[in-house]
Formats: structure tokens, C-alpha cells, sequence
């Protein structure tokens, strides 16, 4: 699928003054890569830390120092390549980028410009709505990070901060598959799912692990691509949205007004909510790309790739299939627990009995998404910081399984694990929270209410959806510890109504 | 007892190891010639202290019985090289007083063996140069001068500082370092003897880029016996440099006495270029003479693209100094001019910190790799590259052991004599040496005449990849025939 063949969704579609506008984006993301050193040199790659702490000779460009390649940093590349369906290349080159500025000590970035090493591959996303698209990768390189330059702590000048100088960051490329700011921002989730499955990046967009450069265009529907902005470096999700709506309004309000889009680099002003022009195509650097001289061609062996291949975790989409074919999950319920390995993970470990067996998919992920997701998202709470553990949520379903608690009562259960923590079913066996099936007991105790509400049994056996009172009644009588099943059955018989 | 200057490197290792005299001895005869040759301005920055320290440790070592390979032996290190500690400034103004906190790859194994150190020496800035005349701290004078002239003539460059030293028996041997020449030139202007080893065969790690894809390292001294020894301490595997080949070091002293009986000798009919002066071609047969005497056989060979080697080296070696010497930008160290913006100080700084012929490298550098010119040029010199590495490889694999040519076009010219001719001029010195860095090959010169002038005139062999081992036994075949070349008399004393 590609701009020219995916079909115009009306959906999608920006309303202008004069008709329709198909929005098409393309995206650059920038990953940095999970490695302890960096892409060339010894480094740490440690977030934090005082400024120029994390500093090489070579992330410093001293006289006579030369790049040697990080090995981990290949083999992410190659995982993260895997993990797009995307085909490796087993040579691959490392580029200099030559411009000057002051958190590039080197006077040029270590990318790959022609020969990537990874090449063509696909993420599939799927809409909340339940539909899905491909996005095509067109390819994923390896390339070194700036450093970070300070204008805010000198009246006159500006420091420089090299921690970050070489840090190896992975450029993803995508074709312009894209057609809403939605469509964008369900794609860097799932590729961001992705990598953090693989353990490729970690995704943390707030430390400024994955950022977003956006080539957004409009044209009318089913007319050649119109001319494109890229916006600079977006880093959250919800701004990529943002970003996209305003400069895609700001589009179509232009051609609409007869002017032409000027192909350039714009900025997201995140506090202003709007994009605005950082240099035109005339400004742009020419960056004298060549083959970097210090460095030979990366040739990797088909073995090599293999055995990374072989190493490889199972990947949302894997996984989302097989929780819907062996839990019979719904789409959404499997697509909602895969989002993220460690929520998947901490399903997995819920369904699994300590005997080997399985509790039911369905009911397990009915109490994650609903009541445990409900409460870590009110408290702020990854699952991985969940104070109910896996065993004790499966405890939790295991006592309603066998009827030995009502669902209403789990819940009391699950407040009660969730703040004092303990064994769930000692708990429901120490405060004598075990659902009365005896129909003796509950026979009692429909008979003494039928007996002090004679108005209600009258009523009750002209119009049958009265039987809710009395089952309410009964449950209060019994503390709520009363089978709601039983409690129907009889009170049906009791009263008479079929 | 002789003057201890006059030895040969090997002469004075025998010397120590033999306790005829001292390291601290022969340091000391050796910073007092430096001092006493101030004029020819062959070392930028003396390291006495520094020397005489490293000596009393070598003198110590040798009372123990633990003398390395090089040990007690006062070497010159160019400028090029970082040494920790000393001031390593390419002799370029942009480095300003740069002192490194690390120490070159090459120059630690010097002092692993036991190498002392008497200063750094004098560079055509970043190595870009062929008469040792756009170095920051002024020209260097070659210790050879016409027979009854005074006028004063350059020792060739980039390692002019290099190849003068050794001449002038300041020092038993330098470090030096070969772009496109910078080695073999100023060895041949001198009466030296200098080797380029294979591209791969020293380190990078630590010596200041011109051309990464071109630099090598190699020695300057007054035998080949002298660089054999030097080499094989220079030489090896090197992880912080990736392009650094992972092979076998031999020791390159044991191949020189190995003669060259059986040798294939390759004439490149190529090198025979117009207007070749009738001493150099007359040179050319010397060589040829010796060798076919000692056992070789002299085969005429063809090498087809040897005329594009020039030029598609004015493009490379450009290119790569371009982006190599972008990281000289006032920010973190050497020369800053302050400006009003970051892009008046990069410009203020640059214009300041380089000089013309730098300046003038950039700009060639940058153009070709221009967005547009990048496959006119680059691209195409990458090209002709590759085919002369094929010219090369097609008369290997023909049986050919070593190729013989003269060094350079000319004897030493004089000062300032190039002034007003075109760089193109300049550039034509590399001629005869290019293309060895453009395929990677290793090239020695050895001096093996004079001309009408009483100047020495050196021949250059090139060898297989890393075949350093046949260049010493043809060239040491080529030192017995030719003798060595000393200057007359200590004139600048």
C-alpha cells in the first residue's frame, strides 16, 4: 500500500471551503538505541548526570580520534530491522553528514546515507475502531546523536552538553502511508510497542528516546502528492497529532487562498500549538555526504542475522493472534492487553495456574483490563508497580470460579488485596466473605421477607422485572454473600413466576 | 670515541647494549646538535627534560638487562603525532597550544621499546604540503645545499621537519607521516631513507587526520637497516582504528640482508614521464643495474592509469581534509576568535587558525563533494582509484615482486623558489608517489645518487600489500651500491 494506491477514505477527509483535502504524512523516527556505550566509542549512554560527564575523546572529535563501531548497537539495528518484517542488509555504510554546529564536535554525523542497513519492511496498526492499515518502512539506519547545546545559562554565549554527543539513535523511515493525525499517532505507538518489544528502545519520549520528524502534504483526493513541510523533531505523541491538524489546516487554508506550499523545515511550538517555519529549501544545508573514511563497509553474515532472528521475543501482532485464538479473546480485549509486553506478560502470568492448567482467557481478561487497568491508571501505576501480583489476581478469579465468592464481592476482595495485600483466599475465609450457596440459609431469608412484604409479592406477580427488588433485598440480607444465581432460582419458585 | 651523532640507529644500539657509551650519553649529544641546528628549524618544540628523564629510565633498563628493541634511542616525533603531555599542534595555528591527554598509538610502542623522545617536529601545516614551507612555525631548511651555493633549499615535505633531522643527525630516526608522499619525498630531498608501509600496517589512533583513507605512518632514518627497526616497533594491530589490519608484524630487519637473487623487478614504462630530466633516468638505470646484479630480473610492465593518479588524489585527499578539519571550530579547544554569532566566530576562527595552502584544500575538498559535483568528481576519483589499484594488482599477480621508480621529479629546489608558480607545480612533486596511497601499497625511498649539484636523488620501490619485507632487501640491495649520503659539513652550526 502506498500514496498512490491506498484509496481516499471520506472519513479521513479535511473539509476545506472549496471541498475536500486528503492529508498525507510520512514520519522520520528517531530511536535512540538501548546500548550501555555508544554507537562509536566507549561512552556511557546513561540518561542524566552533569553535563559533558558521559564524554569521550572521540565523542569530543580530539585530534586524532577515531570512531570504532558498538557491536550491540548493530545487532539492536538488526532486531529492530527483524521486528519490522524489513529485509537486512548485509553490507551496509557509514556516512559522513558534514555541517558545522556546536554540539557536533565533529563537524559531521555518522550516518548511513545510501546503503542503510536495514532495508523494506511494514508495521500493521490497528485503529480502535477495529480497522487496520500497513504503513510501508522504506528503511532504518544507524546514525549518531548531537550533543545538546544550553542558551539559557550564559547572558552572551551558549554551552555545550556532549552527554548525549554519539549516542546511537536508529532513523526509521516510513513511506507516506499515512492519512490522519490519528492514522499518525496509532503508527508511532505500534512501532514504539514494538521496539520496546524487542528491547531495541526503550520509547521514553519524555528523555527524548523517540522522536518524530513529520512530512505532512495535502492534495485533493486522487491527484498527485502536493508539496511538503517536514516538522523538526516533535517528541510526544499527543503533539504529533497537534502538529499534523494545524499544519495541515494551514495547508489548505493556503492553497485555498491561491498561494503555493514552500517545501521547508518547520518547528512544533508546542505551547502555542502551531508550527512555524525554521528554513526553506533554499536554506538547506547541503551536507556533503561520502563514505566515512575511518570506517570500513559494516558486512554482516547470514548466520549472524539468523541467530539474532532466533533470539528474537514474540512480537505484538504474534501475540495479539494467539490471545485470540487460544483465550478466544475479542480483538480489542487482545490488541489492549499487547499494547504493552509487560501488561501482555502480566495477563499471561494471571492465566497460568501453578499446576500447569489455565484459568479462563476471557474472565482473566475481563479483571486485567477492567479492574486492575482501571486502578494502576487511577493511581498512576505502571502493571509492572501493581500491588495486586499475578497469583493473587488469579487466586481473586479462581474463588469466583468456584462460586466461592460472588463477582461483587471480588471486588470488595480485590480493593481489600490491593491495599493490605495478603492471600486472597484466607482472606475470604478469615472475614467469612464466602458467597452462601446453602439454600436453606437463603430460603430463610426469602421467606422472611416475603412474609413482612405481602404489598410486594402482589405486585411482584403481575409485573415479573419487580423480582430485582426482592433479590436486592435478599443480597442485603445476607450481607451480599448470597449466590445470585440460587437466590433468583428460588425466589422464582417462592413467588411463583416462571 | 666517534661522534655519537654520526651513528646509525643500529650502530648506536649496539653501542648501548655493548655499554660503549650511555643512553643519557647519546641524548645528550643529540639535544646538544638540536640545540646547535636551531636554524634549520627542523623541531618545533624541544623536549630535553623530558628526553634526558626517558634516557636515565633506558640506562636503567639496559643495567638490568631489559632493553626493548629501541631502547636509549633519541627519536624526533612530528607534530602530526599527539604525544601526552607535549604540545601537538600539526604546526597549524588553529591547535594553538594544544596539549593532548592521550598519546599517539605509534609513539607509545616508540616508548614501549625504549625510544626517548628529544621534541616535536616541524610539518607543512596538517601535512599539506610538499616543501615543508606552509608549516605555522616557518619553513625548514634541508641541511644539503648546491655545491658552492649558500642559498638555502627546502628538505621537501610534508615531513620536511622529519627527513631534515635525521639528515642533519639530529636525532637516529623520526616519525613522519604519508598522504601522498610525505615520507618518501623529503627522504629523497634529504638523502634519508623513508618507508610508507601498507595502508593498515600502523595505527591512526592519535595522529592528527589530513586524509584518513590515504595517512599511514612510517619512519624516516638514515638506513634501511634503521627504518626496518623503527617499523617493526611502529607497525601492529590496533582496535581503536578500524581500518587497522589485524596481520603479523615480522621483524623487518631480519628481511634486509635477504637480497633480491630470484626477484621479479617491475619497470613501469608509465613513470618514463616527459621532460624527465637525463640524472633522474640516468638514476632510474643505476637502480636497475644494481638489482639485475645482485639476482633480480628487470621486467618492463605496464601500470595504464598512472596519469589520473594526480588528479584523482587532488580530489580525495581534499575531500577527506574537508570534513577532517571541520572539527577545528574554536568551540572546544586550540584557536578561538570570538565573534558576534557562532558562525562569525567558526569564520573568524578558520580564517585565522588555517593557513593559504590549508585554506585552499578546504575549498577544493568542499566543492568537490558539493551536492552536483560529487559525481563529477568524488565519485569518478573513486573510480580512477580503484583502477590503479588494479594496474597495480594485475603486475602482482603477473609475478612481479616490487616496482622500481624514481622518488621524485627533481633534487630539493630552493626556498621560496615555488612562490610564485602555480600549486598545480607544487603538486607535481607527488607525481612518482601518489599512487602508492591511492592503492594502499607500501613505497620506500632510498637515496641512490646525486645530481649535477651534489644533491642526493632517491628511487622508490613499491611493494605488494604488506610486503614491507622485499622493499627493505631491494632497498638495502640499492643503500650497498649506492652508499649512504651524508651532508658534507654541520654548516649550520
Amino acid at each position: 500500500m502506498n500514496a498512490h494506491t491506498r484509496p481516499a477514505d471520506p472519513a479521513k477527509l479535511i473539509k476545506g471551503a472549496t471541498g475536500d483535502w486528503e492529508i498525507i504524512i510520512g514520519m522520520e523516527i528517531h530511536a535512540q538505541v538501548s546500548s550501555k556505550s555508544k554507537l562509536f566509542s566507549g561512552a556511557s549512554t546513561e540518561f542524566g548526570g552533569e553535563p559533558n560527564d558521559h564524554v569521550s575523546l572521540v565523542d569530543a572529535a580530539m585530534p586524532g580520534m577515531l570512531p570504532v563501531i558498538n557491536a550491540e548497537c548493530v545487532a539492536q539495528a538488526v532486531r529492530s530491522g527483524l521486528g519490522l518484517k524489513a529485509e537486512i542488509n548485509l553490507t551496509s555504510v557509514f556516512d559522513r553528514k558534514n555541517y558545522f554546529y556546536p554540539d557536533l564536535p565533529q563537524g559531521y554525523q555518522i550516518s548511513q546515507y545510501k546503503s542503510p542497513i536495514v532495508g523494506e519492511g511494514e508495521v500493521i496498526v490497528d485503529m480502535l475502531d477495529g480497522s487496520r492499515f500497513t504503513v510501508g518502512i522504506e528503511r532504518l539506519h544507524l546514525e549518531q546523536d548531537a550533543g545538546k547545546s544550553l542558551h539559557d545559562q550564559h547572558p552572551t554565549m551558549s554551552f555545550v552538553d556532549l552527554n548525549r554527543s554519539g549516542v546511537a539513535l536508529m532513523e526509521i523511515v516510513s513511506r507516506p502511508d499515512l492519512r490522519s493525525a490519528d492514522e499518525a499517532k496509532a503508527y508511532v505507538t505500534k512501532l514504539r510497542t514494538i521496539l520496546r518489544y524487542l528491547g531495541t528502545c526503550d520509547g521514553d519520549m519524555e528523555k527524548g528516546s523517540l522522536r518524530a520528524d513529520v512530512n505532512v502534504s495535502v492534495r485533493r483526493p486522487g491527484e498527485p502528492l502536493g508539496t511538503r513541510c517536514e516538522i523538526k523533531n516533535v517528541n510526544s505523541i499527543r503533539f504529533i497529532g497537534q502538529a499534523i491538524e494545524y499544519e495541515a489546516r494551514r495547508q489548505v487554508d493556503i492553497l485555498e487562498d491561491g498561494g503555493v506550499i514552500d517545501q521547508e523545515t518547520r518547528l512544533f511550538d508546542a505551547g502555542k500549538g502551531e508550527t512555524r517555519s525554521m528554513r526553506s529549501k533554499e536554506e538547506a544545508h547541503d551536507y556533503r555526504y561520502f563514505p566515512d573514511p575511518d570506517l570500513l563497509p559494516l558486512e554482516l553474515e547470514e548466520a549472524y542475522v539468523e541467530e539474532l532472528k532466533r533470539g528474537l521475543p514474540e512480537l505484538p501482532d504474534e501475540k495479539k493472534a494467539r490471545f485470540v485464538e487460544s483465550f478466544g479473546l475479542s480483538s480489542y480485549d487482545a490488541a489492549v492487553l499487547v499494547a504493552e509486553r509487560e501488561t501482555a506478560d502480566f495477563f499471561e502470568a494471571v492465566v497460568a495456574k501453578s499446576d500447569g492448567g489455565a484459568r479462563d482467557g476471557k474472565a482473566v481478561a475481563n479483571w486485567v483490563i477492567n479492574e486492575l487497568f482501571g486502578r494502576l491508571n487511577k493511581e498512576g501505576l505502571a502493571v509492572t508497580a501493581s500491588p495486586v501480583s499475578a497469583a493473587q489476581l488469579g487466586a481473586i478469579i479462581d474463588l469466583i470460579g468456584e462460586d466461592v465468592i460472588s463477582g461483587k464481592i471480588a471486588k470488595d476482595l480485590f480493593e481489600i488485596v490491593w491495599s493490605e495485600g495478603g492471600d486472597p483466599r484466607q482472606i475470604v475465609e478469615d472475614r467469612g466473605m464466602k458467597q452462601v450457596t446453602d439454600t436453606g440459609a437463603i430460603e430463610q431469608a426469602i421467606d422472611a421477607i416475603i412474609a413482612a412484604n405481602p404489598d410486594k409479592v402482589e405486585q411482584v406477580k403481575a409485573k415479573p422485572t419487580m423480582l430485582g427488588w426482592f433479590v436486592g433485598q435478599v443480597m442485603k440480607s445476607t450481607g451480599g454473600k448470597a449466590n445470585p444465581q440460587a437466590v433468583n432460582a428460588l425466589l422464582k419458585a417462592k413467588l411463583g413466576i416462571e | 670515541m666517534t661522534d655519537l651523532t654520526d651513528l646509525t640507529l643500529t650502530e648506536a644500539r649496539d653501542g648501548l647494549l655493548s655499554k660503549r657509551f650511555s643512553a643519557t650519553e647519546l641524548t645528550k649529544a643529540h639535544i646538544a646538535a638540536v640545540e646547535a641546528a636551531r636554524s634549520l628549524n627542523a623541531f618545533v618544540l624541544e623536549t630535553p627534560e623530558h628526553a634526558l628523564d626517558q634516557a636515565a629510565a633506558s640506562d636503567a633498563r639496559i643495567a638490568r638487562g631489559e632493553a626493548g628493541p629501541l631502547e636509549g634511542i633519541p627519536l624526533g616525533v612530528k607534530d602530526l603525532f599527539a604525544t601526552k603531555g607535549v604540545r601537538t599542534t600539526a604546526c597549524s595555528k588553529i591547535l594553538g597550544n594544544f596539549v593532548p591527554s592521550y598519546e599517539s598509538t605509534v609513539t607509545s610502542q616508540l616508548w614501549r621499546d625504549g625510544a626517548v623522545m628529544l621534541g616535536k617536529l616541524n610539518n607543512d601545516e596538517f601535512a599539506m604540503g610538499s616543501s615543508n614551507e606552509t608549516s605555522a612555525f616557518g619553513p625548514v631548511v634541508n641541511p644539503w645545499r648546491r655545491e658552492g651555493s649558500n642559498l638555502q633549499l627546502v628538505p621537501g615535505g610534508s615531513s620536511g621537519g622529519s627527513a631534515a633531522a635525521v639528515a642533519a643527525r639530529l636525532c637516529l630516526g623520526a616519525t613522519a607521516t604519508d598522504t601522498g608522499g610525505s615520507i618518501r619525498q623529503p627522504a629523497a630531498f634529504t638523502g634519508t631513507v623513508g618507508i610508507k608501509p601498507t595502508y593498515g600496517r600502523c595505527s591512526r589512533w592519535g595522529t592528527v587526520a589530513f586524509a584518513s583513507s590515504l595517512d599511514q605512518a612510517g619512519p624516516i632514518a638514515k638506513t634501511v637497516r634503521d627504518c626496518a627497526v623503527l617499523l617493526t616497533s611502529m607497525s601492529g594491530h590496533d582496535p581503536k582504528d578500524s581500518t587497522s589490519a589485524n596481520v603479523r608484524v615480522p621483524d623487518f630487519a631480519a628481511a634486509v640482508a635477504r637480497g633480491v637473487k630470484g626477484l621479479k623487478i617491475g619497470i613501469p614504462k608509465e613513470y618514463r614521464v616527459e621532460g624527465m630530466p637525463a640524472e633522474i633516468a640516468d638514476l632510474w638505470q643505476a637502480g636497475q643495474d644494481w638489482l639485475k646484479s645482485e639476482g633480480a630480473t628487470i621486467v618492463d610492465i605496464t601500470l595504464p592509469h598512472t596519469k589520473y593518479a594526480l588528479p584523482a588524489y587532488y580530489i580525495v585527499a581534499p575531500a577527506e581534509a574537508s570534513s577532517n578539519l571541520a572539527r577545528y571550530d574554536g568551540v572546544r579547544y586550540g584557536l578561538r576568535v570570538p565573534g558576534q554569532n557562532i558562525v562569525e566566530m567558526y569564520e573568524k576562527t578558520r580564517a585565522a587558525g588555517f593557513g593559504p595552502e590549508v585554506r585552499r584544500r578546504i575549498m577544493i575538498g568542499t566543492y568537490v563533494l558539493s551536492a552536483g559535483y560529487y559525481d563529477a568528481y568524488y565519485l569518478r576519483a573513486q573510480k580512477i582509484r580503484t583502477l590503479i589499484k588494479r594496474d597495480f594488482e594485475t603486475v602482482f599477480q603477473a609475478g612481479v615482486d616490487a616496482i622500481l621508480t624514481p622518488a621524485t621529479p627533481s633534487a630539493a629546489f630552493g626556498l621560496a623558489e615555488m612562490q610564485t608558480a602555480s600549486p598545480v607545480e607544487m603538486y607535481l612533486n607527488d607525481v612518482f608517489t601518489v599512487t602508492v596511497n591511492m592503492a594502499g601499497l607500501p613505497g620506500i625511498a632510498v637515496p641512490a645518487g646525486k645530481d649535477g649539484q651534489g644533491l642526493p636523488l632517491g628511487l622508490q620501490l613499491i611493494g605488494r600489500p604488506f610486503d614491507e619485507e622485499t622493499l627493505f632487501a631491494a632497498g638495502q640491495v640499492i643503500e650497498s651500491a649506492a652508499g649512504r649520503f651524508v651532508p658534507p659539513q654541520a654548516w649550520w652550526a
